[in-house]
């Protein structure tokens, strides 16, 4: 589904990643691991689309196609969905309206007719089931006034309704007490399918304990200095970073 | 839209081959302003002698007035002596011969607004000889209004049929010595539209300047008056969201209402005159005065515009609250792009008791344009229990353009009530790859949020109107996205 090779990025000339390889197949959720600075949120970044990084080398394909080709707004509809870490308020914008427009901007591009709005708000039902939402949300202007476990859950809603096949999580457990969490991590693991593969960007094992993934890797310093299954994030846990910053250094 | 309002916009975007306007097609009046043109504009229209010393008054006054230079726009020097004082076919003659030599962005810009290749070519000033069947849907309209007592014709139709009317009200609410471009219109103005809703009469639809064929042709020195009889109430509707194409560069209509005890007038403006191209060569300057007197007790004037055409703007659609417990409203989106510049706003004068008034404006900045809110809320000394609540927001796009607000407020009352807020925020880069990154095109974004900015005073507009405006709105901010 996924395939990045040898990828480097910079931000002001500033090289952050430096040669990331990675391969998620389909239906697999990964989980990419790392301390503060280490490039994870360039990484999901980068792979949305986002401007002011500049691949200097490598590639990134998404379905055989040329992921780094398109503009962000095709990839979204091409099936990447990210999960922001701090999700975007939008004045005066009505979530629903908003879910809506987005929704049949992806439809539209998959060649299927635009929902309308009966069908629509009977979707929204459906999915608001995933991450227990509250109808006033709906309502609301686009994350304007929600709190930090509303946002998430909102954008985990999204994804629900936009039903990516590769979703991105950057630090989705940031700023949500274990409720929240556990509403969040509910509703992701209910979306997850064999179809549809996930990017967990985590700081802390603690999501993981909830998103259990196949695969975990470690970024640290711009490289992914190990990789393994899940036991990886709880040994992280117990040495902390600096452990694998060392075998980064060893393994090198 | 439905139809036959279809219909109906098509038939007053056509040229109209016939009217009132056609006897004196033939005749040119030179440049320049002079009492002699005043006179031939006055002889031309067969206007009765205290019109004509009305005009001459307004002219003679004119003549000792300067230009304003208060407004936060800038603009070369204009040439009144220049311009032609009464020139109706003159834009025909002078106008593109196809849409080939029409500028291939305002075409792009009909595309998009979805207006018939038809209509796009009238309203890019080329002559089209379609026939069309039409007058039986004006026939129609006009027939209903009569049956209520309604009078809705040109002004030159009711000078010609509603003297006495006409000279009871004109000059009343904008006196023909108001301001330099309200002296300018009094001695020259073209033509306009008339309204007057008898007693306790409810106007049974919204009136357009769309179904007044005789309209077009007239943008230049406009002149509208509408008064609103006790009890009586009236919706209505100017401006077209199709950018208009037009040689004159000037424009200076004046707009008077008067609402009478218990009477209200609800009156909608999306304006749209060709801004000018993105260098900021041409377009129209739109130096408009409109004002309102709620003249009895308990009588309520609403203005609602969306301001996104013309290169400059300069307009203050106002409210004299002189009826206790009159009500005054103003509602404004003002869109400026490229080189573009409004300054525009609003006056609420308090005068009768509990009067109260509220103004919301949006202003949207993208380019290099500059947008400023000027209003004034004066509460005089007999204003007891007046009120006021004023909500000024500016939304920028970009680095190089400016918002700008010029709030006054003149309290003589102690007992007034006087509200402002004011907010002003950006359309910031991450709420676009927000809208990205769930596949909204930045086109379809920023017109998404900025039609979210503007909703207070969109939901104003009457249905129809909203939808069209909305459009408008994301059409107007194309190239401001990076």
């Amino acid at each position: 589904m996924l395939e990045i090779r040898d990828l480097h990025v910079e931000v002001d000339g500033k090289p952050i990643l430096k040669g990331i390889d990675l391969t998620i197949r389909a239906g697999e959720v990964h989980a990419v691991m790392g301390p503060n600075g280490s490039g994870k949120s360039t990484l999901s970044h980068v792979l949305a689309g986002r401007e002011g990084y500049t691949v200097t080398r490598g590639s990134v394909t998404f379905e055989g196609k040329d992921l780094l080709e398109m503009a962000p707004e095709i990839r979204a509809r091409e099936g990447i969905f990210l999960a922001f870490q701090y999700p975007v308020e939008i004045p005066g914008v009505n979530n629903t309206y908003f879910l809506k427009a987005a929704v049949n901007a992806g439809r539209k591009h998959r060649g299927l007719e635009e929902l309308d709005a009966m069908d629509f708000m009977q979707l929204v039902r459906e999915k608001m089931k995933v991450v227990k939402m509250k109808d006033d949300l709906l309502k609301r202007s686009v994350n304007e006034g929600f709190s930090g476990g509303e946002k998430k859950r909102n954008e985990i809603f999204q994804m629900a309704m936009l039903e990516p096949k590769l979703a991105i999580l950057d630090e989705t457990d940031s700023g949500l007490d274990i409720d929240a969490l556990k509403i969040v991590a509910d509703g992701v693991n209910s979306l997850r399918s064999p179809e549809r593969s996930m990017l967990v960007v985590t700081h802390y094992q603690r999501l993981l304990e909830y998103i259990v993934p196949d695969q975990v890797h470690v970024l640290a310093g711009g490289r992914i200095v190990k990789s393994g299954d899940r036991t990886l994030a709880l040994e992280l846990e117990r040495h902390g970073y600096g452990w694998i910053e060392q075998q980064g250094v060893t393994a090198a | 839209m439905s139809a036959s309002s279809e219909t109906v916009e098509e038939l007053v975007h056509k040229a109209y081959p016939h009217g009132f306007v056609t006897e004196i097609d033939a005749d040119t009046v030179p440049p320049g302003l002079s009492e002699d043109v005043v006179r031939l504009i006055s002889a031309k229209k067969g206007e009765p002698e205290w019109l004509l010393e009305w005009r001459l008054k307004a002219y003679r006054h004119w003549l000792t007035l300067r230009e304003p230079t208060w407004a936060h726009v800038h603009h070369g020097p204009i040439d009144y002596d220049a311009i032609s004082y009464y020139s109706a076919p003159k834009s025909r003659a002078d106008g593109p011969k196809s849409l080939e030599e029409v500028d291939p962005r305002l075409l792009e810009t009909y595309k998009k607004l979805g207006i018939p290749l038809e209509e796009q070519m009238a309203l890019a000033g080329i002559a089209v000889d379609a026939v069309f069947d039409s007058v039986s849907v004006a026939t129609t309209f006009k027939e209903k209004l009569a049956a209520h007592g309604i009078v809705f014709c040109s002004f030159s139709e009711a000078v010609r049929n509603h003297p006495e009317l006409v000279r009871q009200y004109l000059g009343t609410v904008v006196w023909p010595t108001d301001n330099f471009f309200a002296a300018l219109n009094s001695a020259v103005f073209s033509d306009g539209s008339f309204v007057y809703i008898p007693k306790g009469v409810r106007c049974p639809m919204e009136l357009s300047t769309y179904f007044r064929i005789n309209a077009s042709k007239t943008g230049q020195f406009e002149r509208t008056l509408i008064v609103a009889d006790e009890g009586s109430y009236v919706s209505y509707l100017e401006g077209c969201t199709a950018p208009m194409r037009d040689e004159n560069q000037l424009h200076a209509a004046v707009v008077e209402l008067v609402a009478l005890q218990d009477a209200q007038i609800k009156y909608s403006t999306v304006q749209n005159w060709y801004p000018g191209d993105e260098e900021g060569r041409g377009g129209i300057y739109n130096f408009v005065t409109k004002r309102g007197e709620c003249r009895g007790a308990r009588s309520k004037i609403s203005w609602t515009q969306v301001e996104t055409g013309s290169a400059i703007t300069w307009k203050y659609p106002s409210c004299i609250l002189r009826g206790d417990h009159s009500v005054g409203e103003f509602y404004s989106v003002a869109l400026t792009n490229h080189y573009q510049q409004a300054d525009t706003g609003t006056k609420m004068v308090h005068i009768g008791k509990n009067t109260s008034s509220t103004i919301i404006s949006k202003g949207i900045s993208a380019g290099r344009a500059q947008n400023s809110y000027r209003g004034l809320v004066k509460v005089t000394k007999s204003a007891d229990g007046a009120r006021n609540y004023t909500q000024c927001d500016s939304l920028l796009m970009g680095e190089r353009c400016g918002a700008h607000t010029f709030p006054y407020i003149e309290v003589a009352n102690p007992t007034a009530r006087v509200e402002h807020e004011a907010s002003t925020s950006k359309i910031g880069e991450d709420q676009l790859f927000y809208c990205a990154q769930r596949g909204i095109s930045p086109e379809d974004a920023v017109s998404l949020i900025v039609n979210g900015f503007a909703k207070e005073v969109i939901r104003e507009l009457p249905m129809e109107f909203a939808v069209e405006a909305q459009k408008l709105l994301g059409v107007s901010l194309e190239g401001a996205v990076g």
